[in-house]
């Protein structure tokens, strides 16, 4: 029974990441149309960020937490800007081959200068150890990283349903055209929907850098499961994200302790049936 | 200002100056050319009707105006200013609000959501109050969402929510188009009450009956431009004419 705890845990942190970045790709194809293929890379950054703010700076992980989302953020607001703008009103294929270049470059980038081994994060003081929850042990850091991502989730969704900005950027998400004429001053905010997307995968990546420790591939190796997400949550839904990302992030655990052999492959083979039935994903809207 | 106006806009109010005052206005919807040289004035307080028939490039006139048209050349000046070159939420922000033939309510938001969104851009607006006296229907659907309404109930939400923003030139295009009679002849009276709170309106319409109860003046758009124009009280004198140019 502890193993399969171990392994439930080990899919909710999963399912956190999956759900922090398919919740930014959904927000990001909303605004922008664009399949954003360069998030692995982005989520890579933060944690790099992460990295050199601690080494370099001697700025600690709970500050990291709020400037690697908001640095890379930026970062990715000045490619929006440069880029990813003039493709508006194209095909999807220029965009995703674009964000995959740029995911290409930035990786290289970084493999040029760390290679492809980890570099260490240590867990912040306050989060190290571990609980006894009666029925298995739990690291601190662990189930930290697991509320935090669903905080933030829930946060970024009541952002998006319930205020007032979210309006504006579900209406525009709609009819970019007529919201601009109302007032609203729609490239604006598309960059910064795009800098809101690329933060929050930021931010998976500091979360995941004391956990998976911080390498320049470890997007590229996430980055292909999340889109399978997406493709079975759905672009159109930002609580469908949510959902799905955690579900898939534990129904993958489970399968590694039903049946390890499978658990790389349960999340396409799950992909694959749902477009068999629904090629919109589960809870997507027609394109 | 008065001296500038061309041949083809003879019809001009006497009281005030022009708040719009559109010349040679040329657009393009990609490589196809619409409009060719329109002229036209609208002076502040009027009510002025846009006729013609399908694809004469009312519409493409309106939205010219609000700057949602890529390609547009020649002078539409506001309160003076030109702003054929402005993006579309600058021009919104000058105090122009354009009510689209599609009605445009978003189906991700509600009904309260939709009438909300349009930012106040100047003092001035009706206070919401004002609004549900206009069209009560919306007070009761305030949480259903915005594309449950009927087609009148939209297009009431559709002229609501730009009432409210402080805007005091609106451009309303057909917005009588599929409507039951009734609703036809609410939207009239709300029209004919906007003006007397001293909204300006530039109205796009098939419906000559319709804008005959509230227009102040008309122009006759035909292949992108305007070939006549005429004020309510020329208009019995002009009924032939008309006929022939709208084929009715």
């Amino acid at each position: 029974m502890q193993a399969l705890y171990a392994q439930l845990l080990v899919g909710l942190i999963n399912g956190s990441f999956y759900a922090l970045l398919s919740l930014g790709l959904a927000v990001i194809f909303g605004m922008l149309n664009i399949i954003n293929f360069a998030h692995g890379a982005l989520y890579m950054m933060g944690a790099f960020v992460a990295y050199f703010l601690l080494n370099l700076g001697g700025i600690n992980y709970w500050w990291a937490l709020l400037f690697a989302p908001i640095i890379v953020g930026i970062f990715g607001m000045i490619l929006e800007r440069t880029m990813l703008q003039w493709l508006t009103g194209l095909d999807h294929l220029y965009g995703l081959l674009l964000t995959f270049g740029i995911a290409l470059i930035v990786q290289g980038v970084f493999q040029n200068y760390f290679g492809s081994s980890g570099l260490p994060y240590a867990i912040p003081d306050q989060l190290k150890g571990g609980m006894n929850l009666g029925f298995m042990f739990l690291p601190v850091y662990r189930g930290w990283v697991v509320i935090f991502s669903l905080v933030v989730c829930i946060a970024t969704w009541f952002l998006i349903e319930k205020t007032r900005l979210g309006a504006y950027l579900r209406a525009a998400t709609e009819n970019p055209t007529l919201v601009r004429a109302f007032g609203v001053n729609v490239p604006r905010m598309i960059t910064l929907t795009y800098g809101l997307g690329v933060g929050l995968a930021a931010l998976a990546g500091v979360l995941s850098a004391p956990i998976n420790q911080v390498r320049p591939l470890m997007g590229a190796d996430l980055i292909i499961v999340v889109f399978a997400v997406v493709v079975i949550g759905g672009m159109g839904s930002i609580m469908g994200s949510i959902i799905t990302g955690f579900a898939l992030g534990v129904i993958e655990g489970l399968t590694k302790y039903f049946y390890p052999e499978a658990s790389n492959t349960v999340v396409f083979v799950l992909m694959v049936l749902v477009l068999l039935v629904k090629p919109t994903g589960l809870t997507g809207r027609a394109a | 200002m008065a001296e500038t106006a061309t041949a083809e806009a003879p019809a001009k109010a006497a009281s005030g100056g022009n708040l719009l005052q559109v010349r040679n206005l040329e657009a393009w919807y990609g490589e196809s050319h619409i409009l060719h040289g329109i002229n036209f004035d609208v002076n502040a307080g009027e009510v002025v009707t846009l006729l013609g028939r399908n694809g004469a490039g009312k519409t493409t006139t309106l939205k010219s105006i609000m700057g949602i048209i890529g390609k547009r050349t020649g002078s539409v000046k506001f309160n003076d200013q030109d702003i054929i070159r402005t993006t579309s939420d600058k021009i919104a922000r000058m105090g122009i609000a354009f009510c689209p033939e599609e009605r445009g309510i978003f189906a991700s938001l509600d009904v309260r959501e939709n009438l909300l969104l349009p930012p106040v851009v100047r003092p001035g607006g009706l206070p919401l109050e004002q609004i549900f006296d206009l069209f009560p229907n919306l007070k009761e659907r305030l949480n259903s969402q915005g594309t449950k309404l009927s087609g009148g109930e939209q297009q009431m939400l559709a002229i609501a929510r730009i009432l409210r923003t402080g805007a005091n030139f609106l451009m309303l295009d057909e917005p009588t188009e599929g409507l039951a009679p009734v609703i036809i002849q609410q939207i009239g009276h709300t029209i004919a009450r906007l003006k007397k709170e001293g909204f300006t309106i530039l109205l796009v319409e098939q419906n000559f009956r319709f804008a005959s109860t509230v227009a102040d003046r008309y122009y006759v758009v035909e292949h992108g431009k305007i070939i006549d124009g005429f004020s309510n009280a020329e208009l019995a004198a002009n009924m032939d004419k008309l006929h022939t140019y709208l084929g009715v």
